[in-house]
């Protein structure tokens, strides 16, 4: 058979069709999915074909995107094979037809033997000591329950640790963090919770949510009506692509200027101005000057970890000029003098701090805040995802920034709002947490508190600060269990927990990996159950407007991998049984209530019941059912959902509109937010390494890498960790494009390869975040802000030359990755 | 090995004959005619004779069409030997023009010696097989597979790696 991939096999006009949400990044981009027979395909004529499409001829550009990544051919549990296609929805208002790269692979991700998800995880596995083997679930889950039960009875539930998602998408959803958080919250009661991307069980939204301001409160439409946009730390042509291409261009282009109008008709309307807040000169600032015009582009290259700085400069510059809303303020605004005393700084002391001129300074707030020639204030939204959320005092950033934002008011007016990019959709439901205060967790672990460690849809060893200490000191006391679990050959399942149990009282730590693959976590763990993502399990999930929709099952989990949910009811139902089984009735009762067949059932149980539980789908979220999101289909709807009328669900598309915000006296609040310097053992690396390590996401490599490491497309790309460095830099480091460094510093070391790019500044890089082969958190301090947030972005370390791959060099292209 | 075996039905199926604009189709009927003889593992690709190596200008892209006059390709002498090159210097390459994401026509950028796509803004690096620098294809630049003939210098298009936008098939 050719590999030459230049043909795919049509989908009959007939084919089966269902809706997935892309579950990757937040944007949630609606796919249409084409089932049938693999022996047959449809015919080239339109209607010989479920696209409708004219394939007798060469189709216009724009008709479509249809790509051999976007076929596959899979095994239903019955062993019948079917051609499967996943091609962007043109009816989603999110994307419009359009895919990105992520999901423009959704297909290719989808289990075959000889596919991306070869490794997979298919059977439940438990680690003998020192091999893999495959076990029943019913063995996993009497050792997993087992274990459970003894260090929840001698110990309490302090003892039982967990990373865990609280996102959307795939590893996550409204079933998954229901059923996970059930479990733990409810039945297990620990607090010693952390979430997938930082080390303690908080939210990256602290401030914005204490000052009354929920962090996701407008639309997608609303950035094509903004007159301007300020992006924070947000690199969006790369990390939410179609929101980016399908929103925000338009606007940057001129392409809504009679949406504006209408809308808007009393004021003036022109095509929309964009203002980036980033150090680095990313590929979105690249495209954005070549789709909209440099003179439509302002880049704000501040100073790593100043932000603070520059938000309370513009705040008073803005107020000195007199164009706050002093109405909206007095209305429904508190705390505003203590802000304006906390906030003060001049503009020559704000550019002295952030590196940016006077002038460029000036230029941003008229974009942003001056009135318009109409004389109405200008709609200005303000988006903002990981340089703050990751940055130099995640709770002050935002707090600055906010109060900038609600001076101005700029939220709950169309064309405006204050939201996070985000990074995974979202989609919580959960019992309140059961603690009163944030427990960094990783600190606990390396100083051996803790005995059972659950990463569920999770990856500690990648997606942490301070990563190496916390990895090696994970692997050290794991190991103490793998020696006890050697020893224990041949011993009933019983007697494995006690030799477990003994290990684990002895310092050591039984580490459990629920996932779709055995990933990093293997080397560490002693058990792996197998885990399934969207169109092998129904998931729904809310993406950045708060778009939820269901994405529909259309293929089964390979080998008895099983959704979240189900696995956290099969513990919990296991836990029940044994209490029964002990006539403890009163321990058997907390483990009640998951009798669950199906993810719907989660999904009834939690989202649908939100009395006494956080719920992103708030008080309403009963009037919400599979049913009723099945024909919503791709564009779903935005929660919190008003109403179920005429057959349809209606959503908010905008909050705070009426001007009552989430606080007890529905006034927005403006926090006090000094400028603090950089942190003490930030401020101190910085002193002694010449590198500022940047940090974030890539276009093409979805998170951790879960399924793009097995993906050649990708690994072809980047077959490891890429750190971009200044050339002049590079040279006198005597490193060129595609040689592997070593970046270190005094928390660790580890490895990236070159990629020259000129428009990296002297001393400043950039490496991709949480990956394996290459592992940034392995030189991030351990400092936090006052929530457990981490400063990812504040790290600084020495990078020498370790050599050459001549492979990489050959195969991997080192071009710009900015449109030049 | 699949090239040798194309070669061959190609011949004993074309004998000569010469479609329009210069473009021999061994397309339709292909796969009967071969019957009893030797199978076919890949699509029936033309054969075109697309220009000489000698005159080419290093960095100087040519334009051309194939497998038909629907795909607009360009061909690049790089002017250092690259991954799949082709011609005394091992660097000559051709791509098809049509992003593999949406089908708009890229350009390429003599400067960084890259195809560029105007509408979604991907990238494609001509000196590394087509691979995608940046960008929302799935897929790199579909690569002209070319053959060199020393005797008379002529370089000829056989077939074409990655599906070309907007097709169910590379062979319309």
């Amino acid at each position: 058979m050719s590999t030459r991939k230049d043909r795919v096999a049509l989908p009959p006009a007939n084919a089966q069709k269902t809706n997935m949400t892309c579950h990757f990044c937040i944007v949630g981009c609606g796919y249409r999915v084409y089932k049938w027979p693999e022996n047959g395909e449809g015919g080239r004529a339109p209607h010989q074909n479920a696209l409708g499409l004219d394939f007798r001829k060469q189709l216009p550009p724009l008709q479509v995107v249809m790509t051999p990544a976007m076929q596959n051919v899979i095994t239903d549990k019955d062993g019948t094979r079917h051609s499967i296609m996943i091609v962007p929805d043109k009816q989603c208002v999110v994307n419009q037809g359009l895919s990105s790269i992520r999901g423009g692979n959704l297909a290719t991700d989808m289990y075959t033997p000889m596919g991306v998800g070869k490794d997979r995880l298919k059977y439940p596995r438990i680690n003998m000591g020192d091999q893999w083997l495959d076990t029943t679930w019913d063995q996993a889950l009497a050792v997993y329950a087992g274990v459970t039960k003894k260090i929840l009875d001698k110990d309490g539930p302090s003892g039982l640790v967990f990373d865990t998602a609280d996102h959307g998408g795939a590893g996550g959803g409204f079933e998954m963090t229901w059923g996970t958080g059930k479990l733990m919250f409810t039945a297990l009661q620990t607090p010693m919770v952390r979430i997938h991307n930082r080390p303690a069980y908080n939210s990256e939204c602290h401030a914005t949510r204490d000052m009354g301001i929920g962090e996701l409160n407008n639309s997608y439409e609303d950035a094509e009506v903004a007159d301007t946009i300020i992006s924070i730390g947000n690199n969006p042509y790369e990390t939410q692509t179609n929101y980016f291409l399908v929103h925000w261009l338009p606007n940057l282009q001129g392409a809504t200027v009679d949406k504006k109008k209408k809308w808007f008709p009393r004021e003036s309307a022109g095509r929309g101005k964009v203002i980036f807040v980033d150090p680095r000169r990313t590929p979105s600032i690249a495209v954005a000057e070549q789709a909209a015009g440099k003179e439509n582009v302002l880049h704000l290259d501040i100073e790593p970890g100043t932000d603070i700085a520059l938000f309370n400069g513009l705040f008073t510059y803005v107020l000195q000029q007199g164009w706050h809303d002093k109405d909206f303020i007095n209305k429904h605004t508190t705390g505003f003098d203590e802000a304006v005393k906390a906030n003060r700084m001049s503009l020559d002391e704000c550019s002295q701090i952030t590196g940016i001129s006077v002038a460029n300074l000036k230029k941003a707030a008229e974009w942003a805040y001056k009135p318009k020639a109409s004389g109405h204030p200008p709609r200005t939204m303000h988006a903002y995802e990981k340089g703050i959320i990751w940055g130099n005092d995640n709770y002050l950033i935002q707090s600055a920034l906010v109060d900038l934002v609600i001076a101005t008011h700029n939220v709950g007016r169309r064309g405006t709002g204050v939201v996070r990019m985000g990074g995974h959709q979202e989609g919580y439901t959960r019992p309140p947490y059961p603690g009163n205060s944030k427990i960094y967790i990783d600190q606990e672990i390396i100083n051996g508190k803790g005995k059972m460690y659950t990463a569920w849809g999770a990856n500690p060893f990648q997606t942490t600060l301070n990563a190496e200490q916390h990895r090696e000191t994970i692997q050290r006391r794991s190991q103490m269990v793998k020696e006890a679990l050697s020893k224990a050959r041949g011993a009933t399942t019983e007697e494995m927990i006690n030799a477990i149990y003994d290990a684990v009282s002895r310092g050591g730590l039984f580490f459990v990996n629920i996932n779709l693959y055995p990933t990093t976590m293997a080397d560490a763990a002693h058990l792996m159950l197998p885990a399934a993502h969207p169109g092998e399990i129904n998931i729904t999930a809310m993406n950045g407007e708060r778009r939820i929709r269901l994405s529909e099952k259309f293929m089964d989990p390979p080998g008895e991998a099983k959704a979240d949910c189900l696995i956290a009811a099969g513990i919990a139902n296991t836990l029940k049984s044994m209490y029964e089984a002990d006539g403890n009735a009163k321990m058997a009762a907390r483990f009640a209530g998951f009798d669950w067949k199906t993810d719907e059932d989660a999904f009834n149980d939690g989202f649908r019941k939100p009395e006494g539980i956080d719920s992103q789908g708030g008080g309403t979220g009963g009037l919400v059912t599979y049913q009723r999101l099945r024909a919503q289909g791709n564009n779903g709807v935005q929660l919190p959902v008003k109403e179920y009328k005429n057959g349809k669900l209606i959503g908010t598309e905008m909050h705070y509109m009426d001007g009552k915000f989430d606080t007890k006296d529905g006034k927005a609040h403006f926090q006090p937010s000094p400028w603090p310097g950089l942190p003490k053992p930030v401020a101190s690396q910085k002193e002694k390494y010449r590198f500022w390590i940047n940090n974030g996401r890539s276009n093409e490599i979805w998170q951790t890498a879960y399924h793009d490491q097995y993906n050649e497309f990708v690994k072809g790309r980047y077959p490891m960790s890429y750190i971009e460095i200044n050339p002049e830099d590079a040279k006198s480091l005597g490193v060129s494009s595609g040689d592997i460094v070593e970046v270190r510093n005094d928390y660790g070391s580890t490895y990236a390869m070159a990629y020259l790019e000129p428009d990296i500044k002297r001393n400043q890089t950039f490496m991709v975040f949480a990956q394996a082969n290459g592992t940034v958190g392995d030189v991030v301090t351990p400092w936090t802000d006052r929530n457990v947030v981490p400063y990812y972005k504040g790290t600084w370390a020495d990078i020498r030359r370790v050599g050459s791959l001549d492979d990489y060099k050959k195969t991997v292209s080192f071009k710009r990755r900015r449109w030049s | 090995m699949t090239n040798k075996i194309s070669r061959r039905v190609f011949l004993k199926l074309s004998g000569g004959m010469a479609a329009g604009a210069g473009v021999m189709v061994a397309g339709v009927g292909a796969a009967q005619a071969a019957q009893g003889e030797v199978g076919r593992a890949t699509l029936p690709y033309p054969q075109k004779a697309i220009g000489k190596a000698k005159v080419l200008r290093n960095n100087v892209p040519v334009s051309f069409q194939y497998p038909d006059a629907a795909s607009p390709c360009v061909m690049v002498k790089m002017g250092n030997p690259v991954p799949n090159g082709i011609g005394p210097d091992k660097d000559i390459v051709a791509y098809s023009v049509l992003c593999t994401h949406m089908g708009c026509q890229v350009s390429y950028d003599t400067q960084t010696r890259a195809f560029k796509c105007p509408c979604h803004f991907s990238t494609f690096d001509a000196e590394k097989t087509g691979q995608m620098i940046i960008g929302q294809a799935t897929e790199n630049l579909p690569q002209i597979m070319l053959e060199y003939n020393a005797k008379d210098d002529s370089v000829r298009a056989v077939a074409v790696n990655g599906l070309i936008y907007g097709r169910q098939s590379n062979i319309l």
